[in-house]
């Protein structure tokens, strides 16, 4: 065709595009790593209960999920509380006028708690700690520190999966509500502090329009979030193969998976928890 | 003690056992040799129920091991001590946890009686005041013994060696050959070997079987093997490029 470039013709080549056959084997993949997850997740539950419980592993586990993080979780709050309460500042303070901005209180602690923080830490986290896992367990695997496990009569999903769902489980929320309280302090000094709105109207707003569910609800997500971040990384570690380059990879797509996860399961979860209660 | 019965497994498209048969009996050494990658480790995992054959039969004192549930399995595999090909020493623990690792799970020793173990499983392999160090302080060949004396601690009655020379240089596996042969006597165990060292495999074994195709195509006393009319045994214990052997 005379007038389009020659590259434009190679994106239209058909090879490029996937045939159904292939298309197929994506799905009949996703599919299959779905049912793994799945099955781990039950596994998971079923060896929650059983004896013994690995408690030395699930203390360290605990700290590293829950201690080690607060530092990058009090940054994202802090300035996540500071940049939701700049914005609040301004719509309030442009649509519907000066004096409205006391309105911003119950606003940035709805937004924060509900959705911000939890979302926040839910990322953080599977950044630095579901890649940690996956490269634990990962290397674990290709070492045959998992085959060595099992054959020294550890259930390797009581002694490793467990341990870290658990310790998931319970820090994420803690961390989100650690999480609120900077990103709330944030919010209030950026309006009071640097804007000078009235805090006294600011708090009492705050509290007048806050609930507890609306607290309740964020850590709901944070449990969800940390289940999520554990079990991807267990899963991508222990189904790690090809040395070095494989631990990268499992560490990746641990990332990647557990951060799409997270958002997609967000918004479900903002539609089926009510609103308050 | 074990007898392993038509064992078949596949990977996808790629056979890998097809058909094995064997016998460990009470006492012995057996030697399994054969080329990188012909299936002896999958033979090993299969034993310690890491891996579920196609087919076949796996037969600890006659219990069939390859459909029992994790508790059952569990009580098999605690008759087990395995040495790993690369020691899989569990890198986040000292060498005195890794070595009471089994203990504490297999028994209900106190912890006092359970250190004092670790110790005397260490001293055994000849290492002395190394509970404390971590597994990347030590040696190529301190690891070995290392997870040799994490492998006996718990009194296992069958040994179960994966290429225990590889990896380390020859005076050392000579004494890593030593060790298997003092553990022998010493805890009157059946030991299973998995190599392609020609050199160790001749100074352990009583009976040396050969795995190629996914078969043991030979089975005898190390003489016997040595003087075996099977082209491809010569092939391969003599360590020749040329021969029927053409998949390397």
């Amino acid at each position: 065709m005379p007038g389009l470039p020659t590259w434009s013709f190679k994106l239209l080549n058909p090879k490029m595009f996937p045939t159904a056959k292939n298309l197929l084997l994506y799905f009949n993949s996703f599919l299959q790593q779905v049912g793994e997850v799945g099955l781990l997740f039950f596994a998971t539950l079923k060896n929650l209960f059983k004896k013994p419980w690995e408690k030395r592993i699930f203390i360290q586990q605990l700290e590293e999920i829950g201690v080690r993080s607060l530092p990058v979780v009090s940054l994202t709050a802090a300035f996540g509380g500071l940049v939701f309460g700049l914005q609040t500042y301004i719509g309030f303070h442009r649509y519907i006028g000066p004096g409205s901005e006391t309105y911003g209180g119950p606003i940035i602690s709805l937004g924060l708690s509900k959705e911000l923080i939890p979302i926040l830490v839910g990322l953080m986290v599977s950044g630095r700690v579901g890649s940690a896992i996956a490269a634990e367990i990962g290397t674990m695997k290709i070492t045959e520190q998992i085959d060595a496990l099992h054959s020294l009569g550890a259930d390797p999903i009581r002694y490793l999966v467990v341990p870290r769902t658990l310790a998931s489980l319970i820090m994420l929320p803690c961390l989100t509500i650690y999480g609120d309280i900077i990103g709330m302090a944030a919010g209030f000094f950026y309006n009071t502090y640097i804007m000078g709105v009235n805090r006294v109207l600011y708090i009492r707003n705050t509290l007048l329009y806050m609930e507890l569910w609306d607290i309740m609800s964020g850590l709901i997500k944070a449990s969800v979030f940390g289940v999520i971040i554990a079990l991807i990384g267990c899963w991508q570690g222990l189904r790690t193969e090809g040395g070095a380059e494989g631990v990268g990879r499992a560490t990746t797509r641990t990332v990647v998976i557990a951060s799409i996860l997270i958002l997609i399961v967000n918004f479900f979860l903002s539609m089926a928890l009510p609103s308050d209660l | 003690m074990i007898r392993i019965v038509d064992l078949h497994k596949s990977f996808g498209q790629k056979k890998v056992l097809e058909g094995v048969n064997l016998r460990l009996k009470h006492g012995e050494t057996l030697v399994i040799i054969g080329q990188s990658g012909c299936g002896k480790s999958v033979l090993l995992k299969h034993i310690i129920g890491l891996l579920k054959p196609d087919k076949g039969k796996i037969l600890v004192d006659g219990v069939d091991t390859t459909n029992l549930k994790d508790d059952e399995l569990r009580k098999i595999t605690k008759r087990f001590g395995i040495l790993f090909q690369g020691t899989a020493l569990f890198d986040s623990m000292t060498v005195g946890q890794n070595v009471g690792f089994g203990l504490e799970r297999y028994t209900d020793f106190p912890q006092e009686e359970i250190k004092e173990l670790v110790k005397e499983s260490l001293a055994k392999v000849g290492l002395i005041g190394i509970e404390n160090l971590m597994p990347y302080e030590l040696s190529g060949g301190m690891k070995k013994r290392v997870g040799l004396a994490r492998a006996i601690a718990y009194r296992p009655d069958i040994m179960l060696y994966d290429e225990p020379s590889t990896g380390i240089d020859p005076i050392r596996a000579d004494a890593i050959n030593d060790l298997v042969i003092r553990m022998k006597k010493e805890l009157k165990v059946a030991t299973l070997i998995i190599t392609h060292d020609m050199v160790s495999a001749y100074k352990v074994a009583d009976r040396i079987g050969m795995l190629y195709a996914g078969q043991i195509i030979e089975m005898g006393s190390p003489e016997e093997i040595k003087n075996s009319n099977n082209q491809v045994v010569q092939q391969f214990i003599h360590g020749r490029a040329e021969g029927p052997i053409k998949n390397w």
